[in-house]
Order: structure tokens, then C-alpha cells, then sequence
């Protein structure tokens, strides 16, 4: 097969399996094995691209000529890749993990449920895949759409409100900001390709301008929850836990800094960005939303609000690094999509088994739980050393390397951010484990019974926490794709 | 016979009509027979008129009896207006298909009276686009009027008094547009469109009082026609308290026709140039299209009655295409003409999905919406689709009028257009979210019901008002889709008139 299929069927391949999950409505196991099969040819397609990508071919294809110069296309590149890589894998163990969770706790409509996920990843890989700010704000657009049902997932109250918010948040940001700045963009300089160095360098634009249009967009991309448009997120978790899991600490949100990314790199580009003044605006937004964001995270006794603040300190976290320009730290801010995934994915499967298996949603009532789902703990454990940034996990290497990239912007405030969020990290997931462990639960008299998650809850669960730690001694491949992003060596 | 096409496209319902009310008397029955297939002859005449002006770019001249033009009335066929020729018959067909369903719930009895009066409508329009005769435009006019003055009376309840409001206002309306001709042709001597054209421009006229005010008066009779804020008082009452089965026609076609005549008059008959001249208008069109965005979504965003909420969306959505054709540039130009095109499958969509509802559930109420993803899944589908384009959610044609209107708009500066049309769309999201949530969500105040839930009946819409709907929803995706040809004809067009 031509390899610039590639790519389109790892988009289309989990639409194609919609049809089938709906035909499959009365026999669960077999819809469930669709999904995972889907999974699985979409990570081979998307691993079969790796080797090809960092031999630097180009992998292009346009799918749809929109206007003269301005495709839907696809084109897959470093950053692209390992994003999709991301999305493809998780969605696999996170189709695994919901077996196992909405079986348990009973819930209804699966058959929607697994449509509108897979729906949700094709629109991810697409965002992926996007050569163009056209094609991704298409995909960007439908990825919101196509959430909605699995946020609202429980139908109750709740559910509506917190959709509602989701949906207000998103549409009035990508429509109110995105919309205005990339029509604005395309009929000035006629062309919305991403490409190194980007589009804006002759366009002639007046400085004014041009920061209007980056924060338009900073702010306008609000699935990166860039405070002040955060608002959505810990409101989006009265989704199912994994959906939760893999839409908003993974799909989601890192489709929302993803795009960020790629307007600072595809369309400013670094070194032009570099020469808009003011552009360090977008420094100190995203530095604040860091601090505090981890401070309210401090303060929520909810463990998924909590895990949701914290996410949304991350996403800054990648923000603030793009936003400094060297190659070193946007190398760093690309990583940390990978590294703070399988980390923050596999704390939210966590507080997903905590829920299922005891029933239990505050952190207040999980004193002494270590003694009885010790598996759960000690994986929550490795998932917050990976979040926290400690070896040997893979959130090691991507902070370690935004610290190098700040230290090469001269930036020591951003330093400073990174090193007393670390900290709060610590102080808002440490203390989980330690009370969960060395704390005896209510009753120190009776004896402590172990009474863990489903093994579809568990294994996922550990497999994940698995590749957080592998990702510490396997980060080199992931590196060498952005290098080639890039183009440079770090 | 591939010259009379034009006559065809126009005589087909005309034929329809005379013969439905004469059958009409014996056989009722037999008028929804005789409407469907004159329509569809009409339709397929507008089609092949299509394919034969693809080749040109300015079109074709054609005269009725084979008269000459100064004593003939001549008819122009163009790219342009071969397109919404093409959409007026779709949306015709489409709607009446819908009639019977409806009128059998609503008005039985009446169809002899209702079906010949919807043809003469679509002959008043398919005639408006056609003809290259300033004064038979305004007998068309009438036509097209009086026969939906008589379709909003024929119906129930506070249809009598809508209908005198609309009376009033219509007939003020086409008064200003007979004495704006009127003004011209004093001082030109002419009623040919083309030839008013090169009167003006060769006596150089431009800068003449007389011709500018007939200008304005003839801009703002459409106005009042087209139903742009404040003058739409008529609007939203006509269109909700008519016959299911008029609304549905006269909403997806009267406003746009409108908007195409004036569109027709400001190029081809004014040209640009004229316009260019007096940047004053261009700003007030602008500002005034913009109130009529704003100030039409937010009472949508008002309504609890379905049919008013709709209403209100068209009052918003024609401020899209008064405001876009004064942008003046291929972009804005180009998205005005797609917007006509996608807007009249959108509205029509809309309100037959209204309809199905109301034929199934009984009720106008939002509140009617709730469940209805389980109890009219299909139905509710393409209505949804429908809304959604109004959103403007790709691949739906409402993105990509959306996006060249915009376009059109931040070329020529023109912000505040942009903003109203970026908070049209987000009005348009919350009212449509809030529909699905309605249709989506277990009822929540009954929430104790939920444990048990009854079991649920299926009361999809009649057939024969889902089937118009199912094919106006795939209409709506395919001209998304199918967006850069349509585009592309537009601008044919556009360049031919020289708008830059």
C-alpha cells in the first residue's frame, strides 16, 4: 500500500468501526473487540509511519481541495506523529480499562458510548495529522461536537450543566477567536500551511496586529485551558472516569496545546515570534495558570477535580515552554504531551478503580486504602512521580529538558514556576499515597481486607504505569521525532 | 427547445396551477398529483437550464413571444440566476412534497384552494429571477405576494390578522419599489434592465438625483420585502401562524428571492461602480445588517414557540445576506449568493422539521422537543442537521457561506459585521444545544421516573413529511461538500459583473 494512505486510514479506520460498534448493539463483547481492534490497526498505522518519518520523508496527501491553495490535507510530521502515537495507544488501553469500569458500574447506552469515542479519536488523529490551520480547526471543531454526548454520558442533572458549560466554552472561544484570526490570516497572506518558519514572516503585519492574532489564538484554542478559559475542565469530570481519562487529561487537552504548538511553530514560527513584542504575554499567562492551578489543586478534596486542576497546570506547563522559543524547551513542551499522558492517564485510571471497587470520590475518605487496593496505590504512585517529574520516570525527561530550555532563554522566573510547581505537585499527590499507606484507615481494630478493582480496570491501569517508567529509558525515539520536526539536534 | 427552456421553468407551475383549481373543483385529490409533477417539470426545465448556460459566462437572452426588447419583455438567463432558478424549484418541490401530510392534519378540505396558490407562488418567484424587466418584476412581485397574502389567511386562529399586517407592509414594500422604477423611468424612459444599465452609464446619470433616489427607494422596498430589521414586523406572525404547508415554502424562498432581486438590481442594473460612488450607503447597509444579526438571533434565543424561533432565525439570517452584498467585494459578493443557495435549503429544512414535530407531537413548544431523540430519532436527526449548518458546523453549507461572508467582511474592514455574524453563530449554538439537551437529556424534573423509565413510544413524523425532510438534510451535506463547484460557478458570475 501507498504509504500516504497511512495516515488516512489511521483517521477514517475507527470511523469505519462506528457502523459496526452500532450493528453489534446486543452482543457487548464482540462491539467492545471492534474497538479494540480498531485501536490496534490505528496504532500499527501510525507506528508503520514512524521509520519513514525520521528518514525525513514527506508524507502528504490532500483529501479535499476546499479553494485553490487551500486543501484539507493531511501531512504527518514529527511532532504529528507522536501525537497521534499518543492518542492511538491510549485509546486502546482506555477502550480495555472502560470494559472493565462501565461493566461494573452499570452504566447504560455502551453502544454510543463506543461510537462517540471512537468518533473522538478519529477527529484526535486528524487534528494530528493536519497540514493545514483549515484542516485542523475542521477537525478541532468536530473533536468538541463529538465529545459532547461522552461528557454528558450520565444524563443526570449534573451531566447537563457540565456539558453545557463544555460546550460554551469551547464553541464561543474557537468560533469567537480561532475563526476571526485564521480568516483574518488567510486573506492576508493567502495561505494557512504549517511550515517551519511559518507564514506570518512577510506578511507586513503591524506588531499590534500580530499579538492580537497569537493570543487569539492562545486563548482561542480554550481545550488547552489557559486560565482564564480553564472553567470547562473540572466541569467536563462528570464524565465517566474514562472518559475523563483519555478526552481530558489526554485526547482533549492535548489537542488544545497541540494546536497551540503548531501555531507557533507552523504559523508565527519560533524566530518570528521572537520579534512580535509583547509575545511574553503568553510567558506569564500560561506561568500564572502553572501556579495557580496548582494551588487550587492543593485545596479540592474531590480526587478527579483535583486531577483535573492538575492537568491544567500541565497543560501550562507546555504552553509556557513553547512560549519561550528555544529549540531546547519547545523540544521539552512537545515531550511533555507523551510524558504527562501516560502519567495523568494512569492517575485518573486510578481514581477510576478507587471509584469502582470502594465507591469512594474524596481524597478525605481515602485514608488507609493503600492496605486495601495496594496495586491501585502503588501504581498512583508511579503516576504521580511521572507528573511530579521524578527518575525514573518519563516525566523526568521532558521537565528536565523545559528547565534546560529556560535556563537557555534566560528566563530564571520560569525557572523559579517550574521548581515551586514541582513542589506542589508533590504536595498535592504525595500525601494521597503516604495517608493511603502508612495511615490507618477508620477502624485500626478491624482487620484490613484487600478488595481491588476488576483485573480490566487493574491491567490497563499497570500498563500504563508501565510505560511511564519505560519512557524514562526509551524517550530517544520520541526526541529524535521532534529533532526532525524541528530540524536541529539538542 | 432548448431555447424555451426559461418559458418552461415558468409556465410549468403556471400550467400546474390553472389546471389544479380547475380539477381542483371535482377531484381535490388530485391537486397534490398536479402540483408534484408540474413542479418537477419545472425543476427538471431548471436543471437543464443549468447545463446549458455552464458554457457561458454572461448568459443568454431570451424573449417571451419572440419580442423585441424595448416592446417585448425580455428574460436573462446567467450563471447566477440559472443557480437560484435550480435552488427555488429544489426548495419547491421539496416544501410542497410536504403539503399533504400537513394539510391533511391542519386543513382538510382545502387543498384546492391551497395548491394552486402555492404554484402561482413558485411561478411569482421562478418568474423574479428570470425576467430582464423592471416593471414585470414588479408585476411578479405582486404575483408572488398576493398569492401568500392568500396562503397566511387560509389559516387558523391569528392567521386572519398576521395575514392584514403582512397586506400592509407588503403592499408598502412593492409601492416603493413601483416608484423607485418609476423615478427611473423618468428620467431614462426605459424598464429593460439592461438597458437602464447602459442609459445610465452612457448619460452618465449616476450622480442624477432622480436616479438616486429611485435607487434608494427601491432598496428600501426590498427591505421591507426581504423582512430585514426593524421592517420585519411582518415576518415572524405571517410566517408562524400560516399553514404548515405555506411556511414551509414561503420561509425558505420569499426572503431570499428578495435578497436576489435587490442583489440583481445593485450589479447588474447600478453597477458597483454607482454604489462605489456613495460609501455612506455601504456603511448604513452594513450597520443596519448588523442590528438585524444581533437583534434577530437574541429574540430567537427568546422564543419557547418553535415556528417563532425559526422566524426570528431567518429575521437574523437575512441581515447575513443584506449586510454581505453591500461588502462589495468577490469574497462578501460570493458568499451572499452561496448564502441564498445554502440558507433556503437550511430554512426549509428547519421548518419542515418543525412541522414533522408538530404533526407528531401536537404541540409548537420547545418544550415538544424533549425526548425526541428517542421518540422521532430520524426526524430529529435532520432537523438537527439543519441546525447545525445554521451553526455552521462543517461539512454543513452553512460553514462555508459562514466562512466567505466573513472573509468578505474583514477584507473590507467592516468588524462590527464580523462580530455580529461570529454572535449570530454562537446565539444559533445555544439555541440549537438547548434543543438537543431538550431532545438528549432524561427529564430531570421527573427524575424519579428514571429507575422505571416507560417504555418509549415511537412517533416518528408522517412519511410524507420526513421524506422532503430526509432529502432536504442530505442537500444540506452535499452542498457543503460539493461547496468549491458551487463556489467556483458563483464566481464566475461575480467577476462578470466586476465586483473585485
Amino acid at each position: 500500500m501507498n504509504i500516504q494512505y497511512l495516515p488516512v486510514v489511521a483517521v477514517s479506520i475507527s470511523l469505519l468501526a462506528v457502523p459496526l460498534i452500532i450493528l453489534l448493539n446486543k452482543k457487548p463483547n464482540l462491539r467492545e473487540a471492534v474497538s479494540l481492534l480498531a485501536g490496534v490497526v490505528k496504532l500499527g498505522c501510525v507506528i508503520a509511519l514512524v521509520p519513514h518519518v525520521l528518514n525525513g520523508e514527506q508524507i502528504e496527501i490532500v483529501l479535499w481541495e476546499f479553494e485553490a491553495g487551500l486543501p484539507i490535507a493531511f501531512r504527518v510530521d514529527g511532532l504529528g506523529l507522536l501525537f497521534a502515537f499518543v492518542a492511538a495507544s491510549l485509546w486502546i488501553v482506555t477502550t480495555a480499562y472502560s470494559i472493565g469500569y462501565m461493566r461494573t458500574t452499570k452504566s447504560k447506552n455502551l453502544t454510543r458510548f463506543y461510537s462517540y469515542f471512537a468518533i473522538s479519536l478519529a477527529a484526535t488523529l486528524g487534528v494530528a495529522f493536519s497540514a493545514n490551520l483549515l484542516t485542523l480547526y475542521l477537525f478541532y471543531e468536530a473533536l468538541s461536537l463529538a465529545t459532547f454526548p461522552l461528557v454528558t454520558h450520565n444524563g443526570d442533572g449534573e451531566a447537563r450543566s457540565g456539558g453545557r458549560r463544555y460546550l460554551y466554552f469551547l464553541l464561543t472561544t474557537s468560533i469567537g477567536l480561532v475563526l476571526p484570526a485564521m480568516l483574518y490570516i488567510y486573506g492576508q497572506v493567502g495561505d494557512l500551511n504549517f511550515q517551519p518558519g511559518g507564514v506570518l514572516v512577510d506578511s507586513g503585519m503591524s506588531q499590534t496586529t500580530l499579538l492580537v492574532l497569537l493570543l487569539a489564538f492562545v486563548f482561542g484554542f480554550a481545550k488547552a485551558a489557559l486560565m482564564p478559559f480553564h472553567g470547562w475542565l473540572p466541569g467536563a469530570m462528570v464524565a465517566p472516569t474514562p472518559v475523563s481519562a483519555l478526552l481530558h487529561a489526554v485526547a482533549v487537552v492535548k489537542v488544545g496545546v497541540f494546536s497551540i504548538l503548531r501555531i507557533i511553530t507552523g504559523i508565527f514560527g519560533t524566530d518570528f515570534m521572537a520579534q512580535v513584542n509583547w509575545h511574553e504575554i503568553v510567558t506569564w499567562v500560561a506561568a500564572g495558570t502553572v501556579v495557580i492551578s496548582s494551588l487550587i489543586a492543593l485545596s479540592q478534596d474531590n480526587l478527579k477535580r483535583r486531577l483535573a486542576y492538575s492537568t491544567i497546570g500541565q497543560l501550562a506547563y507546555i504552553i509556557l515552554g513553547a512560549s519561550l522559543l528555544t529549540d531546547r524547551a519547545v523540544t521539552g513542551s512537545s515531550l511533555h504531551i507523551l510524558m504527562h499522558a501516560f502519567g495523568k492517564i494512569t492517575l485518573f485510571f486510578c481514581a477510576g478503580a478507587i471509584y469502582v471497587a470502594s465507591g469512594k470520590k474524596y481524597i478525605s475518605q481515602m485514608v488507609g486504602l493503600g492496605r486495601i487496593m495496594p496495586w491501585t496505590m502503588a501504581a498512583f504512585l508511579i503516576g504521580s512521580m511521572s507528573v511530579i517529574g521524578l527518575p525514573p520516570t518519563g516525566g523526568f525527561v521532558s521537565k528536565w529538558l523545559l528547565l534546560m530550555g529556560a535556563l537557555d532563554a534566560r528566563m530564571n522566573a520560569v525557572v523559579v514556576v517550574y521548581l515551586v510547581s514541582s513542589l506542589l505537585n508533590a504536595a498535592y499527590f504525595l500525601p494521597i499515597v503516604f495517608r493511603g499507606f502508612y495511615v490507618p484507615g477508620d477502624d485500626p481494630t478491624k482487620p484490613v481486607k484487600m478488595k481491588e478493582a476488576p483485573l480490566w480496570c487493574l491491567i490497563p491501569l499497570w500498563i500504563t504505569a508501565l510505560i511511564s517508567i519505560a519512557l524514562f529509558f526509551l524517550s530517544d525515539t520520541a526526541i529524535r521525532l521532534i529533532e526532525v520536526f524541528l530540524g536541529v539536534g539538542v | 427547445m432548448s431555447e424555451n427552456l426559461p418559458f418552461l421553468v415558468i409556465a410549468a407551475p403556471l400550467f400546474g396551477a390553472l389546471v389544479a383549481s380547475l380539477v381542483g373543483w371535482a377531484r381535490p385529490r388530485y391537486c397534490y398529483a398536479i402540483a408534484m409533477v408540474s413542479l418537477a417539470a419545472g425543476l427538471t426545465a431548471a436543471i437543464a437550464l443549468l447545463v446549458k448556460v455552464s458554457g457561458t459566462v454572461s448568459g443568454y437572452e431570451y424573449r417571451l413571444g419572440g419580442w423585441p426588447p424595448p416592446i417585448g419583455i425580455q428574460h436573462w438567463v446567467d450563471p447566477l440566476s440559472a443557480l437560484i432558478l435550480v435552488v427555488i424549484t429544489a426548495v419547491a418541490f421539496l416544501a410542497v412534497m410536504s403539503a399533504r401530510a400537513n394539510l391533511q392534519l391542519e386543513l382538510p378540505g382545502k387543498e384546492r384552494f391551497v395548491y394552486p396558490l402555492m404554484l402561482l407562488m413558485v411561478t411569482g418567484l421562478s418568474g423574479m429571477t428570470l425576467t430582464g424587466d423592471a416593471f414585470n418584476l414588479y408585476v411578479l412581485l405582486e404575483i408572488t405576494s398576493l398569492s401568500s397574502y392568500a396562503l397566511v389567511a387560509i389559516g387558523r386562529g391569528r392567521a386572519a390578522a398576521s395575514c392584514l399586517n403582512y397586506i400592509i407592509m407588503g403592499t408598502i414594500g412593492a409601492s416603493f419599489y413601483l416608484l423607485g422604477v418609476g423615478y427611473l423611468y423618468l428620467k431614462t424612459g426605459s424598464l429593460n434592465m439592461i438597458d437602464l444599465r447602459q442609459i445610465m452609464i452612457a448619460g452618465d446619470m449616476h450622480g442624477s438625483q432622480t436616479v438616486i433616489t429611485g435607487f434608494i427607494l427601491i432598496t428600501v422596498g426590498f427591505w421591507i420585502k426581504m423582512g430585514l430589521y426593524p421592517l420585519h414586523g411582518w415576518l415572524p406572525n405571517a410566517y408562524s401562524f400560516a399553514p404548515h404547508a405555506a411556511s414551509n415554502l414561503m420561509a425558505p424562498l420569499m426572503t431570499k428571492v428578495s435578497v436576489y432581486v435587490s442583489l440583481r438590481m445593485m450589479l447588474s442594473v447600478f453597477t458597483p461602480d454607482f454604489l462605489a460612488v456613495h460609501a455612506l450607503w455601504a456603511q448604513t447597509a452594513l450597520l443596519v445588517a448588523t442590528i438585524a444579526i444581533i437583534a434577530g438571533s437574541l429574540i430567537a434565543y427568546s422564543q419557547t414557540d418553535v415556528k417563532k424561533l425559526l422566524c426570528y432565525l431567518v429575521v437574523a439570517e437575512v441581515g447575513y445576506m443584506a449586510g454581505g452584498m453591500w461588502l462589495m467585494n468577490r469574497a462578501g459578493i460570493t458568499g451572499t449568493i452561496y448564502h441564498i443557495a445554502a440558507d433556503a435549503f437550511m430554512t426549509c429544512c428547519l421548518f419542515l422539521g418543525a412541522s414533522g414535530l408538530i404533526a407528531s407531537t401536537g404541540s409548537r413548544h420547545i418544550r415538544s422537543f424533549r425526548g425526541a431523540t428517542r421518540r422521532m430519532p430520524w426526524t430529529f436527526a435532520a432537523f438537527l442537521v439543519g441546525g447545525l449548518s445554521m451553526i455552521g458546523v462543517p461539512p454543513t453549507c452553512g460553514f462555508f457561506s459562514k466562512w466567505f461572508l466573513i472573509q468578505g467582511a474583514i477584507e473590507g474592514g467592516a468588524w462590527h459585521f464580523v462580530a455580529a455574524l461570529i454572535f449570530s453563530s454562537l446565539i444559533n449554538a445555544l439555541i440549537f444545544f438547548r434543543i438537543i439537551e431538550l431532545a438528549y437529556f432524561k427529564d430531570v424534573e421527573h427524575e424519579d421516573d428514571v429507575s422505571h423509565p416507560p417504555q418509549v413510544q415511537r412517533n416518528e413524523a408522517p412519511w410524507g413529511i420526513r421524506i422532503p425532510l430526509f432529502i432536504t438534510s442530505v442537500v444540506i451535506v452535499l452542498l457543503g461538500v460539493f461547496s468549491p463547484r458551487v463556489i467556483n460557478w458563483i464566481e464566475r458570475f461575480v467577476d462578470s459583473v466586476g465586483v473585485t
